[in-house]
């Protein structure tokens, strides 16, 4: 077959406009440009623009964003949530005892007031949650950049690298590298934060076992864009590497990457609830919402709201974050918009 | 393809060694001293524990450790607990649990993953598709850890439909766990069904099918439903490796002993060749299942060669 | 019969002519095989409505080749979508009368409908890699249509499909048979579409640019396999496209569409050589003519309306050079739509100042 292939033709516009689908190629046609059916601003429009406009139509959006800055200020300012209670003032009159005018969220088994306990949980899991994004995006971005840019032997290495954590339950690693970590040593010495069973261990290890979709995430993205005209434009002007990278390719890498940190964040709230309900995350007297759902577990039946308000908070937080990259990603991918 | 597959299956034997390395290094820092714990508070002879020590190699450098580890498990010795209990043994006994409690997840996945994404896609902003969309959205954000109490809570313990807790029911409790693990992947599939139906439904070659004058029955299911599932089946395929290794939360709310919760209770008891033993298997059973991907993509899509 | 009446065309490929006056009969059988009459399809999506096409009448008769011809974005494909029954309705909303064998399908239930597509009217799509189904085999695909329309066992359908691909010259049909779309060349992959239409002998034929994706040596083949095909089966050929060169070289008559109507009909002699309508001028003068040194083109001013909002009047009344304000009684070309009407023998425009154009 000596005959030269088709290229593939653009999809059609997701709407139902009836664009016409063939495209003038030149030859015995006339000299006239295609109609436009709707708007050619909104086409022109940069990604961003146009992301931007999409995205404040969305309901999903405003959701989760107004959730989210709703547990971010609880996180930073827990006191304005307690309603003058003291998370530590408690007393064992009061065990347990259920929701009340007076205690909206009722008394744990140890007679603390619930409202204070859960309001001071945000920090820590939110606090997990960013740190432990910006720790994966940085190991992911270091990583998959240069396996991407690079490529030849830096590209396999890194690759089966990835390939091996990648293969690891990530619950199970955490698990074991939190278990360990306390009792650690390396020539001697304990190793910094991990060996403090604090929320830094937590987001290390979910970093430590974690980092590798956005390691893909930016390999193929660096990839894809590497042998793009315009880095071809760049380099033959003589730009090094490293200002390539820097300049040109990750700046056009970043939309996936903020969509699947966005998610993440959610994610990482739910691991370390998780991890605590082992037994191997956060412990008294931190104040962590896995912390309460495991505690309260065993009174499952007698006071269930021990166990149902932290589960209401923590599922709230983590869908704030997945509604935001949901909507991100519907916004920023228009192949995806529903 | 078979070439393919032999060089897949050759890129697995580094993978496998550097994620039971990883985790052997992790619980060779296991703390503690095992042995002492063992004999727990009537201390053994010194000799006796020198023994123990010699026979598990507690004393040898970690490479030499990992090297004799690695040794048995070629010859598919999976080593001993500190008890005498060979780790194959527990395996044997952990692995159907949390295989069952896997298919019962990924039958969940097919059946109403699909059936609501299928659904949803033919009927784009319809009623249906919007609470799907919400649907998905729910599962997706809440924990596993909190749908599962809530689910045991009020399954379990307030309308006692589903046994609460164990696997004493046969397959029946491994109902409600079974959804719960598929929960996350569920959610996903139906979405994914969604996009990818939608996305075929626009396709040139669905106008085609209706320009040759086939029945509507023939356009979707025939030039529609077999090109959109194609992701659809190779997400899934993947999901059984996730999940196997996955289940250590559903496992430990429903109190089922499979692998994850062995894995757990190895950790506490510092049973360093338990863990790294099931951790191996499940990184084993994880690339096993992207390979049987790669190769039922291949076989799904026509357009898919590997050489 | 009767041979093209202006001689002057010169460089026309030789072919078959027919000169038939109302659009609606042929010399050849007499009774038109497909008519289209005021045809009109509305888009009522989100946003505006969308008249992608408003008012297409046209006949075509067994062995005939009647080329649509128009600018992308004209309408042309919506209305080839709309005679095989494939839009989306809603939120497709189509008018008008589709006459197949004089029956109108717009009237059918869609059951009738759906059994005149195949051995009927037959459609082949521009880009036959996307057009064609990638995970079924070339030969499941041709002989489907047998498997659907008449029950044919698989395995003869299979036979009846080489036999087809035989028929289109695809060369060792018998060992390609089982291979996949992506496994074809363009222009062997267009003769598999091609295959496919035609595997019900279908009185009409409409080709939606079938050679536009190709290669141009590849074109001139597949349009002169589409022409001895016809021959063969005296189907009636819808040739839709934007290449004047095409419609030149293979058209009996020629509808030119501008912004969703049909601005005039006629022979491809007379309309080529004598436009009727000034759009029609202007695409024809837009041509680069060889023998034409140092001559200027002359592209038609401005772009063609959005199918949102056409103009009032004549839709091409904004770029067109003779467009008028009525004054005296004359009609005014921005606000009186000027009907499709006769305005010689044998050809009709929609133009107010058609004889102006002819005559003057």
């Amino acid at each position: 077959m000596s005959e030269p292939s088709t290229s593939q033709r653009r999809r059609p516009d997701e709407g139902g406009e009836p664009h016409d689908r063939e495209e003038d190629r030149g030859v015995g046609t006339t000299a006239l440009a295609s109609p436009d059916v709707d708007g050619v601003d909104e086409r022109q429009a940069s990604l961003w623009g146009d992301a931007w406009a999409e995205l404040r139509r969305k309901p999903f959006f405003w959701i989760g964003g107004v959730l989210a800055v709703f547990f971010l200020v609880m996180a930073l300012f827990p006191a304005l949530f307690a309603r003058g209670a003291d998370p530590r003032a408690c007393s064992l009159a009061n065990s347990s005892q259920p929701p009340s005018g007076a205690h909206w969220f009722g008394f744990d088994q140890l007679g603390c007031d619930y409202q204070a306990q859960v309001v001071y949980g945000a920090r820590n899991s939110l606090q997990i949650g960013f740190t432990g994004v910006i720790g994966l995006l940085v190991v992911g971005v270091v990583v998959g950049a240069l396996a991407g840019y690079f490529g030849g032997w830096v590209d396999s290495l890194l690759a089966r690298i990835t390939d091996v954590f990648y293969a690891l339950p990530l619950i199970l690693g955490a698990l074991i590298l939190l278990r360990v970590g306390p009792e650690a040593r390396i020539f001697g010495q304990p190793v910094p934060i991990i060996s403090e069973r604090g929320p830094g261990a937590i987001a290390l290890a979910l970093v430590f076992f974690g980092w590798m979709t956005a390691m893909r995430l930016v390999r193929s993205q660096v990839i894809a864009i590497k042998s793009s005209d315009y880095v071809a434009a760049a380099r033959a002007l003589g730009a090094g590497p490293m200002r390539i990278l820097v300049r040109h390719i990750l700046p056009n890498a970043v939309a996936p990457v903020i969509v699947y940190a966005t998610i993440t964040v959610g994610a990482l709230i739910a691991a370390e609830a998780a991890l605590t309900y082992l037994g191997v995350g956060l412990q008294r007297p931190n104040f962590s919402w896995g912390l309460q759902i495991s505690d309260g577990q065993n009174l499952l039946r007698t006071a269930p709201h021990l166990v149902l308000i932290p589960s209401a908070v923590l599922s709230l937080t983590v869908m704030a974050f997945v509604m935001m990259g949901d909507a991100l990603r519907d916004a920023l991918d228009p192949r995806q918009r529903s | 393809m078979g070439r393919y597959v032999a060089r897949r299956l050759l890129l697995t034997i580094p993978v496998l060694i550097g994620a039971s390395f990883l985790i052997f290094a992790m619980v060779y820092a296991l703390p503690g001293d095992p042995i002492r714990a063992l004999a727990g508070d009537r201390p053994l002879p010194a000799a006796v524990q020198a023994a123990l020590r010699a026979e598990y190699n507690l004393d040898d450098p970690l490479l030499v450790q990992y090297g004799k580890y690695v040794l048995g498990l070629v010859q598919g010795d999976f080593g001993t607990d500190f008890s005498g209990r060979p780790v194959l043994q527990t395996i044997s006994e952990r692995l159907p649990v949390t295989a069952t409690l896997t298919g019962v997840a990924i039958v969940f996945e097919i059946i109403i993953g699909i059936a609501a994404g299928v659904l949803a896609g033919l009927r784009r902003g319809s009623f249906f598709d919007n609470l799907v969309l919400v649907t998905t959205t729910l599962l997706v954000s809440i924990p596993v850890l909190v749908l599962g109490f809530v689910s045991q809570y009020v399954f379990g313990v307030r309308l006692g439909v589903v046994p609460v807790a164990g696997i004493s029911e046969g397959l029946y409790s491994y109902l409600l766990p079974g959804l719960i693990l598929a929960a996350i992947s569920l959610a996903y599939v139906a979405r994914l069904t969604r996009t990818s139906l939608a996305d075929s439904l626009r396709a040139d070659y669905v106008r085609t099918a209706r320009a040759k004058g086939l029945d509507r029955r023939t356009v979707v299911v025939r030039h529609t439903l077999r090109n959109s599932l194609i992701p659809v089946v190779t997400f899934i395929g993947a999901d059984i490796g996730s999940l196997l290794g996955g289940a250590i939360i559903t496992e430990s709310v429903f109190n089922i002993p499979g692998l994850g919760r062995a894995v757990f209770e190895s950790v506490q008891r510092q049973e360093g060749a338990v863990v790294v033993g099931v951790i191996t298997l499940l990184v084993f059973f994880f690339i096993f299942f992207n390979l049987v991907v790669d190769v039922l993509y291949a076989v799904l899509d026509p357009r898919i060669r590997y050489e | 019969m009767t041979s093209p009446v202006h001689g002057s065309a010169g460089s026309h490929a030789a072919g078959t002519r027919t000169d038939d006056a109302t659009a609606t009969s042929s010399p050849r059988t007499g009774a038109p095989v497909l008519e289209v009459e005021d045809l009109r399809v509305e888009f009522r999506s989100r946003g505006p409505v969308v008249n992608a096409v408003n008012g297409v009448s046209y006949a075509i008769a067994p062995g005939e080749t009647m080329a649509i011809l128009g600018e992308s974005g004209c309408g042309k494909s919506v209305s080839a979508q709309a005679i095989m029954g494939i839009l989306d309705v809603p939120p497709a909303h189509i008018t008008g009368a589709i006459r197949f064998e004089g029956r109108d399908m717009l009237q059918m239930g869609a059951e009738d409908q759906r059994k005149i597509r195949g051995p009927g009217v037959s459609m082949i799509f521009q880009d036959a890699l996307s057009a064609l189904n990638p995970v079924y085999s070339v030969g499941d695909q041709i002989g489907e249509m047998f498997r659907a329309h008449r029950g044919t066992s698989k395995k003869e359908a299979k036979d009846r499909a080489v036999e087809l691909m035989d028929r289109v010259r695809i060369p060792a049909a018998r060992q390609r048979v089982d291979d996949y779309p992506h496994q074809f060349s363009g222009g062997m992959r267009q003769r598999v579409m091609i295959a496919m239409a035609l595997a019900l002998d279908p009185k009409v034929l409409i080709a939606d640019e079938p050679t536009t994706a190709l290669d141009v040596t590849v074109q001139a083949q597949v349009m002169d396999l589409l022409k001895d095909l016809q021959r063969d089966t005296g189907m009636g050929l819808i040739l839709i496209t934007h290449d004047l060169g095409v419609v030149n070289e293979v058209a009996d008559r020629v509808a030119v569409m501008y912004a969703g109507k049909v601005v005039e009909t006629g022979t491809i002699d007379d309309v080529f050589t004598r436009p009727a309508h000034p759009y029609t001028r202007g695409l024809m003068s837009s041509i680069p003519v060889l023998d034409g040194k140092g001559q200027r083109l002359n592209p038609i001013v401005g772009a063609p309306p959005s199918l949102a909002r056409i103009p009032p009047g004549c839709s091409f009344h904004p770029r067109c050079p003779m467009a008028r304000r009525g004054d005296g009684g004359r009609p005014d070309c921005t606000s009186d739509v000027p009907p499709l009407r006769e305005v010689a023998a044998g050809r009709r425009a929609a133009c107010h100042y058609s004889e102006e154009l002819l005559h003057g």
